[in-house]
Parts: structure tokens; C-alpha cells; sequence
């Protein structure tokens, strides 16, 4: 097609590259793999993913019928791969309204390529962190317990636990990112309405469109509110993760009940949903042909906050390891030791290698500039940050204040499907979302470009 | 009495010039125009009321805050009463998370209902939906809607749009 965009990577403008990059160019660019079938790509991943939604499904029924028995808790490590999932999904889904919010609120305007997308990956991701502890209650069917309503029993929540917070914490931000990430695709489901042929898709993009019509007077509505929501985005985020921190900070564990662990959770969120996004970024450039859309200079600078988050994560730990020498106490100090040498050692290093040593090799502008690196080291990233979440989990608890008490967790086959088959699902979710719904802010694209001198 | 007219243009520049020629006259009023993109330069030329979004998500996500916090007071202090391990009763600094996190949820609520409240949407059909080449508004085309005070401002207004480079001036009749 002649006026589909065409990549050139000499073009001169930072964020598109391309000489040229009309509006029409870049609604086609967008919207034309829509309507165009599927390819064969698409559906062998579908049918790669789609069994792995079926073992997830046997595996929460399985849990359901036999209970978390199932898995390697036993009474000391009472814990496990749910816990560790769920800080590991709600930490990536963390970063898709981080990044949208906060590329937002500091005016960097090439958040317009992977804005869209990122969001998509915060409602998934978060959609299957929240299914984590209602798995681990062991007792599901009373996971409503958690909301307070008025009941036969006379009861409450207690308001001061972690559990009761994570509920609220998981609700709140879940709702209110799939409102954000709505605010801003309302304009790009008019463009679909109007371009799409197919009776269905013209009744239901239209009506998710609300009959948006591009008025000026809209625009400046949906304007305010999305930058209002964006400057209250920031801080949900952060307290959410906080609060996530907080399920292991206000315990009084050693190893746990550390100050730092809120922020350090934070950046830890920011920095494996940034790796995910590197890695839903190349497979919806490579599979849509949207090379002038997302540059490799948006390759380059998530590259840049990698490296700045894996040094921020590297002082975390050392802090970590630190505090539990300075603090003095037998049992902080032996817990380090147990970390470096104990039963999960190789584990550990695996980590500090994948989240520390690994992601240096970013210094370099040429690792930076091959996507063939980035993506190695996004995959090992999101690898070392899920052996970080397992790693609190397990050493802590292996390793309390009672050595007669300490026992390792014996990973079993059901652990395995936790670990598995959730991503499956999650590519599921997301090979459905970029055949139905813009992978890529059309409007915010055109803004960008007209601002490049490209238009 | 003719209706308002719609002027089309193939791009945002063309659109913005004939604003600017139409704001100096005072017999035709622009009342709105469309865009596929937010552009900034037209919204100084349609001046708009100051907007109530963000008022109305101040005080839904404070009274929404104070609520839950009253509500956890209440339960916690007045109607189920435990003590666990000592703390006090109106444990205040852990009671202030879910206020935070429900507060910023009912804001934002509040705001998305504060802008179909302003904007008027949902609205599914619109006159202006009927007008062949409307639907490139969402796409890649700009377009102009103004008002004339009488007939014959109105066939002036046509021909001043027509001069300022639009492609095509339709006249809106209501449905």
C-alpha cells in the first residue's frame, strides 16, 4: 500500500521515523492490520497460548477442589509461588500506568507509541495479580469476607491488616486503570467506528465511541481529565506497590520488616514492567510493520531507564544487606549469610546476575541500539525480578527466628503451572487485545508528528 | 433562517486561518470545530468556560476518603471492637490507606462522569454524522462549524470559508 507509512531510519525527527507521517498515514498505519486478517503468526501464538489458558483453568480447579496443599507450603514456608506472582504481575502491571501517567505529567512525547499498549498490559496483568490471593486465601469462597457489608455475623474487616489493604489497594487501581486507559482510547474507537465495513464492528466501536465526534470542545474536556487522572495516576501507583511492600514490612519477619521495602517494591515494579514493555513493544512493532512508529530511539532511552532502575534495584539490596549487618541482630545477619550460601543460593546469584550484573552491559550504546540484546535482557529482567519475589518469600520464611523451625519449600508440579501457565493466558489476553482495540494511540501519533514537522 | 454551515479542510493550518478570519467579524459566530487530534492553537480561538472536572474530583475523592475513613472508625472504635495486640482502638495511620486508595478511585470515577456530564456523550447519532465526509473528522480531515446572524451573512460566511480553503461547505440542517 503506497500510504502506509514508510519506515526510513535516516529520517531527522527523534520520535517517528519516517519522512513523513501525514495523518491518514498513520490511521492506516494503525488501523489497516485491523481490518486486514489476522496472519499466520498470529494464529499459530494463539494456538500456542490457548493451551496454556486450559492448564491454568485445571489448575485453579484442581487448587479449588484439593486445596493449596496441592502446592510445596508446608507450616514454616507458608507462602509461595501464588505470593511471589502476585507481587511479580501487579508489579508489571504497575508500570503501564506509571509510565502512560508519568511520561504524561513531564510532557515527554514519545510516550504516544507505547502509551496505548502499556495501559493494556497494567489491566491484564493486574487482572491476574488480583486472582493470586484469592487462590493462596485457601478458602476462596470466602475471598468476600474482605469487603465490608452488612451481614448476619455482625462482623468487620480488620482494617489492620495487609490483606484488607491489598483488596482495596488491587480494586481501586484496577477500576481506575481500566478508566484511564478508556478516557484515552475513546477518540481512536470513532476512528474505528468510521473506518471499519463490518455492521458488528460499527455498532459496538460506535457504541464504546460515545458518539465522539472530535469536537474542540470535547477534546479539551478529555484533555483535562486525563492529565488530572494522570497526576492522580502517579501516586495510586506508587501507593499501591507501597501497600504490596507493606504486606512484607509490616510483618515482623527478619528480612522483612524493613523501611525501604515500599520504595524498593516501586522501582522493582517499574523497572520489570519496563522490561515487559520492551518486549510487547518488539513483537507489536515486528507483527504490525509499525517500525516508523516505535523507533529504535524508544528502544534506546527504555534502555537508558533500565540501566538507571537495575543501579537503583542493585543500592536496594545492598541496603538490604547492609542494614542486616549494621543492625546487629543474630538473626538479619544470618539471614544474609543464608541468602548467599543456604538452599537457594544459586537461586539468589541467578537473580543478582539477571536484575544487577546483566543489565551494566546497557552502558553501552550499541547494546542499547540491537534489539536482539534489549530483548535478552528484558526477558532476563522480568526472570530475575520473579526470582527477587520468590526469593523474599522463601528465605525469609525458610529462615525465621527458630532454627528448629526451619524448613525449605519443596516446589511441586501445581507450583510450575502457577509459574507457567499464567503467562500463557496474559499472551492470550494480549493477541486478543491487538486484533480488536488500536495497539497504538492514533491521536496522540498524529499530535506527535504535526509537533515533528512531519505531518 | 439557514442553518449553520460546515466548512471541511485538508489540513489543521488551512482550518486555523479561517477561524482567524472569521473571529474578526462579528456578525458570524464560530461555534465549534473538529479535529482528529487535540490542536492547541484553536483553543484559544473558541474560548470555552473554565471547567468543572477538576472541582468535582476534589470533592468526590475527599468526601469519598472521609467516608471510608469514618467507616473504619465506626466499626473499628464504636461497633466491632478488638483488641489486636494493644494497638489502639482508632489505629488512624494504617486507617489512612484505604481512604487514599478509594479516594483517587471515586475522583477519577468522578471525572469520567463530570466529562459525559459536559461533553454531553454519550450521544450516538449527531446531525452532523449525516453529512457525507464527517466521518474523516476522526481521521485526517478538519473541520469548521459557524452560524451567520441572517441569510445573507450566511451566503457571506459561505463564500469567506470558501476563500479560506475549504473544500467543501455543507449547510447543517436539524434532524
Amino acid at each position: 500500500m503506497s500510504d502506509v507509512l514508510e519506515p526510513n531510519a535516516a529520517a531527522p525527527a527523534p520520535w517517528v521515523s519516517a519522512y513523513r507521517a501525514s495523518d491518514v498515514e498513520i490511521t492506516q498505519a494503525v488501523t489497516a492490520p485491523l481490518f486486514a486478517s489476522p496472519g499466520k503468526f498470529w494464529w499459530i501464538a494463539l494456538l500456542v497460548s490457548a493451551p496454556f489458558v486450559a492448564w491454568l483453568v485445571a489448575a485453579l480447579v484442581w487448587v479449588f477442589y484439593e486445596g493449596i496443599g496441592v502446592w510445596g507450603v508446608n507450616s514454616t514456608v507458608v507462602w509461595g509461588v501464588a505470593i511471589a506472582d502476585y507481587v511479580w504481575w501487579i508489579g508489571i502491571g504497575n508500570a503501564g500506568t506509571l509510565i502512560s501517567a508519568m511520561l504524561l505529567l513531564t510532557r515527554q512525547r514519545w510516550r504516544a507509541s507505547i502509551n496505548r499498549f502499556a495501559e493494556a498490559m497494567t489491566l491484564f496483568a493486574v487482572a491476574i495479580a488480583g486472582l493470586m490471593p484469592i487462590v493462596h486465601l485457601g478458602r476462596p469462597i470466602y475471598a468476600y469476607w474482605l469487603a465490608p457489608y452488612p451481614n448476619t455475623m455482625s462482623l468487620w474487616p480488620q482494617w489492620r491488616s495487609a490483606l484488607v489493604w491489598d483488596f482495596w489497594a488491587i480494586i481501586s487501581y484496577l477500576l481506575f486503570s481500566i478508566l484511564f486507559w478508556y478516557v484515552s482510547l475513546i477518540p481512536d474507537l470513532a476512528t474505528m467506528r468510521d473506518r471499519t465495513r463490518s455492521r458488528t464492528g460499527q455498532l459496538l466501536y460506535g457504541a464504546f465511541a460515545l458518539g465522539w465526534s472530535g469536537s474542540l470542545r470535547h477534546w479539551r474536556a478529555l484533555r483535562i481529565l486525563h492529565t488530572t487522572m494522570a497526576a492522580l495516576g502517579v501516586p495510586l501507583v506508587c501507593s499501591v506497590h507501597s501497600i504490596v511492600g507493606l504486606d512484607f514490612a509490616a510483618s515482623l519477619m527478619p528480612g522483612w520488616q524493613e523501611s525501604i521495602f515500599p520504595p524498593y517494591f516501586v522501582v522493582g515494579a517499574m523497572y520489570s514492567g519496563f522490561a515487559m514493555v520492551v518486549v510487547l513493544a518488539l513483537a507489536i512493532r515486528w507483527g504490525f510493520g509499525l517500525q516508523a512508529i516505535i523507533t529504535r530511539k524508544h528502544f534506546d532511552v527504555i534502555g537508558r531507564v533500565l540501566l538507571m532502575s537495575s543501579i537503583v534495584m542493585g543500592y536496594s539490596y545492598a541496603t538490604e544487606w547492609f542494614m542486616g549487618w549494621y543492625g546487629g541482630a543474630r538473626s538479619d545477619r544470618s539471614l544474609v549469610a543464608f541468602e548467599f550460601t543456604g538452599t537457594y543460593a544459586p537461586l539468589f546469584w541467578a537473580l543478582l546476575t539477571c536484575n544487577v550484573v546483566l543489565p551494566q552491559a546497557l552502558w553501552f550504546p550499541r547494546v542499547r541500539r540491537s534489539l536482539a540484546a534489549l530483548f535478552a535482557i528484558a526477558i532476563a529482567i522480568n526472570i530475575g525480578m520473579w526470582l527477587e519475589r520468590i526469593l523474599i518469600v522463601w528465605n525469609t520464611l525458610s529462615h525465621g527466628y527458630m532454627p528448629s523451625l526451619w524448613r525449605v519449600f519443596h516446589f511441586t508440579i501445581w507450583d510450575l503451572a502457577f509459574v507457567i501457565a499464567p503467562l500463557g493466558f496474559f499472551a492470550f489476553l494480549f493477541l486478543i487485545f491487538v486484533r480488536l482495540i488500536p495497539a497504538v494511540s492514533m491521536f496522540d501519533m498524529r499530535e506527535l508528528a504535526h509537533r515533528e514537522n512531519v505531518a | 433562517m439557514s442553518g449553520p454551515l460546515l466548512a471541511e479542510f485538508p489540513d489543521a493550518a488551512t482550518l486555523i486561518g479561517a477561524a482567524r478570519s472569521l473571529k474578526v467579524r462579528s456578525d458570524c459566530g464560530l461555534l465549534d470545530a473538529f479535529a482528529p487530534f487535540p490542536v492547541e492553537d484553536l483553543e484559544q480561538l473558541i474560548p470555552a468556560r473554565r471547567s468543572a472536572t477538576p472541582v468535582t474530583m476534589l470533592l468526590a475523592g475527599f468526601s469519598t476518603a472521609v467516608f471510608a475513613f469514618a467507616l473504619q472508625w465506626y466499626s473499628a472504635v464504636v461497633d466491632y471492637p478488638i483488641n489486636s495486640g494493644g494497638r489502639p482502638l482508632n489505629s488512624w495511620p494504617v486507617f489512612l490507606l484505604v481512604p487514599f486508595e478509594v479516594g483517587i478511585f471515586a475522583a477519577a470515577l468522578a471525572g469520567f462522569i463530570a466529562l459525559l456530564w459536559s461533553t454531553g456523550l454519550p450521544k450516538l447519532h449527531n446531525p452532523l454524522f449525516d453529512i457525507p465526509g464527517f466521518e474523516r473528522a476522526s481521521q485526517d480531515h478538519y473541520f469548521l462549524l459557524a452560524r451567520g446572524e441572517s441569510d445573507e451573512t450566511t451566503l457571506e460566511l459561505r463564500h469567506l470559508l470558501r476563500t479560506a480553503g475549504a473544500t467543501r461547505v455543507t449547510e447543517v440542517r436539524a434532524p
